[in-house]
């Protein structure tokens, strides 16, 4: 569907996809992660042939997007990162007009505005003003907007950024639901947990390039380890600083890092890390043995650093 | 699969066009139709009262009221191009972001470019055409082929200005500069650029400088046809300006769109 090789993209002196291979194919989910500015949402726009390729190569849907644009702009949905719906139209005008634009005929493009409201549950919003409606609503009506044209590549651009946790769950399902239609999927996220639950095989960009690259459990087995004792230490509770404590507790561990409250001890058995940390005489004021994330992996990969 | 053409990626627009002006034509009432009608009383026919119709001093007009209404509607022509394509099209680049979400199609820039001037087309068409339909009474018009020619100038110099402001509103970042545009291009140019008064009226030099305005070149054409005093190499001069503004404004609004969207 997508083949990308050496892609790069800049804008005047700064470069911010440095040349990826990317190759996505039919019916999968497929993701970009990264922190932002990593090259994420550049790489998602040469994607959607609305911005011109910087250099190397690149197909989608087995087109040049210099050459064949439009046809491939046809085939394609977009969800783009900031909602760009029509405030003045009502919400089923929003699907019917960007519906028009595909070609669509008239009565076809009715047919699939109500459909899609259906599907995304704002069949009773049809006639209410954009404005009025939630962030998640939005989102939801973006989402219908992009699948207008049954397109056979949808690309989704942080498509829960900003909602609350109800709403990226109904959008969960119904992204989960699209993927069981064979609907290919192209996603961009900085949320582990959405990558996790959408996304087949991922790549993990960082300052214009992959860093890492393949399913999420294979991310996991390669760049953390299969669980994660977070000990905490109250203020004051111990003389010693964390740094103090990494040095006698530092070997437990595969890996141990400090962080301004707590420690991580990366080990593949989290509770014999706990019990070794009370018999060397330690007692930290609160445990937690979970099993190790993409966050993992991401902040392992892309460092703890902010970036702004 | 054949490529798209401009006809097809203008008419995929029409639906989106067609909304906005049912959303719209009620708040232009007013500044299209009413404005205009209070101009051609006030300054026509009230003021136009006090004024001899000497066709020797009024390009050849019988009275005051035929001599300014054929300025007028071109004024007016340009008024509504320039309204149409200041902040509409800044808002649709930047604030409801139309544009970004029309590119995403398979609309390429001169489809939406032409889909918006062709709105403004039809805003000219409607506007100056009802005003020229309210004024025909009044027996301001020589000819009806006169009239209609000079229908066809007012959208023509209407067409020039909204290709022009186009293209400068594509480039411009923030909405401070149609201050500018509208105080020191549009004002002066409505009051300066032979609507009101013949140009000879500036001295040598000031008449020179309107002949330089585009408005001018409409205003003219408009009045030549409209009075039925046509110089006839003249008003090819003034046809081919404006054209060639128009031809010019089309590649320099295709060119600041694509600047601005295509990254």
């Amino acid at each position: 569907m997508i083949s990308a090789v050496g892609l790069r993209k800049s804008f005047g002196d700064f470069e911010a996809v440095k040349g990826i291979d990317v190759d996505v194919r039919r019916g999968e989910a497929f993701g970009f992660l990264g922190p932002n500015g990593a090259g994420k949402s550049s790489t998602m726009r040469m994607i959607a042939a609305v911005s011109p390729i910087g250099g190397g190569e690149l197909r989608i849907l087995g087109m040049d997007p210099a050459v064949d644009g439009p046809a491939i702009r046809g085939r394609l949905g977009v969800c783009p990162q900031e909602d760009t719906l029509d405030n003045e139209l009502n919400v089923f005008d929003n699907l019917y007009i960007y519906g028009r634009y595909f070609g669509i005929d008239k009565a076809t493009v009715r047919a699939r505005a109500e459909e899609l409201l259906e599907f995304v549950s704002l069949t009773e919003k049809a006639r209410a003003k954009v404005e009025d409606l939630s962030g998640g609503m939005k989102r939801r009506l973006t989402i219908a907007r992009s699948l207008v044209n049954s397109p056979d590549l949808l690309l989704l651009d942080e498509p829960t950024t900003g909602l609350d946790p109800q709403a990226r769950h109904v959008l969960w399902d119904q992204l989960f639901r699209l993927k069981q239609a064979g609907v290919t999927l192209v996603i961009t996220t900085h949320y582990m947990d959405e990558a996790e639950q959408l996304c087949d095989r991922l790549v993990v960009m960082d300052k214009g390039l992959i860093v890492a690259e393949g399913s999420p459990r294979e991310l996991i087995d390669a760049h953390a380890t299969r669980e994660v004792a977070e000990l905490r230490f109250g203020v004051g509770q111990e003389e010693q600083s964390l740094e103090v404590l990494v040095d006698k507790l530092g070997d437990l561990g595969d890996r141990v890092e400090v962080l301004p409250d707590r420690l991580l001890v990366y080990s593949h058995d989290g509770e014999e890390v706990i019990a070794q940390v009370h018999e060397r005489g330690f007692r930290p004021a609160a445990v937690l043995v979970r099993r190790s994330t993409l966050e993992d992996v991401f902040l392992r990969l892309t460092g703890r650093t902010l970036v702004d | 699969m054949a490529t798209l053409t401009l006809g097809q990626g203008v008419s995929r627009q029409y639906d989106y066009w067609w909304t906005v002006y049912k959303r719209t034509w009620k708040g232009s009432v007013i500044s299209s139709f009413v404005s205009p009608i209070f101009y051609v009383l006030a300054m026509g026919v009230l003021l136009g009262g006090f004024i001899d119709g000497d066709p020797a001093q009024l390009e050849g007009a019988t009275s005051y009221l035929a001599f300014v209404v054929p300025g007028l509607v071109a004024a007016h022509a340009m008024q509504t191009a320039v309204s149409e394509t200041t902040y509409p099209v800044m808002s649709m680049i930047k604030w409801q972001k139309v544009y970004d979400s029309m590119i995403a199609t398979p609309l390429r820039i001169r489809d939406i470019v032409a889909g918006h001037l062709l709105f403004v087309l039809f805003r000219l068409l409607t506007t100056c055409g009802v005003f020229m339909i309210v004024l025909t009474p009044f027996g301001v018009f020589l000819t009806w082929w006169g009239a209609l020619l000079a229908f066809g100038s007012q959208i023509l110099v209407g067409m020039a200005f909204a290709a022009l402001v186009y293209g400068w509103s594509a480039r411009l970042r923030s909405e401070s500069g149609f201050g500018v545009l509208f105080r020191l291009g549009v004002f002066p140019m409505f009051l300066f650029s032979g609507a009101f008064f013949p140009i000879t009226n500036l001295g040598e030099a000031g008449a020179w400088a309107a002949r330089l305005t585009p408005l001018w070149h409409g205003v003219n054409l408009s009045r030549m046809f409209s009075v039925g005093a046509v110089d006839w190499s003249l008003a090819l001069v003034n046809a081919a300006v404006l054209v060639a503004l128009l031809v010019a404004g089309w590649t320099w609004s295709v060119s600041g769109l694509t600047a601005r969207l295509v990254k």
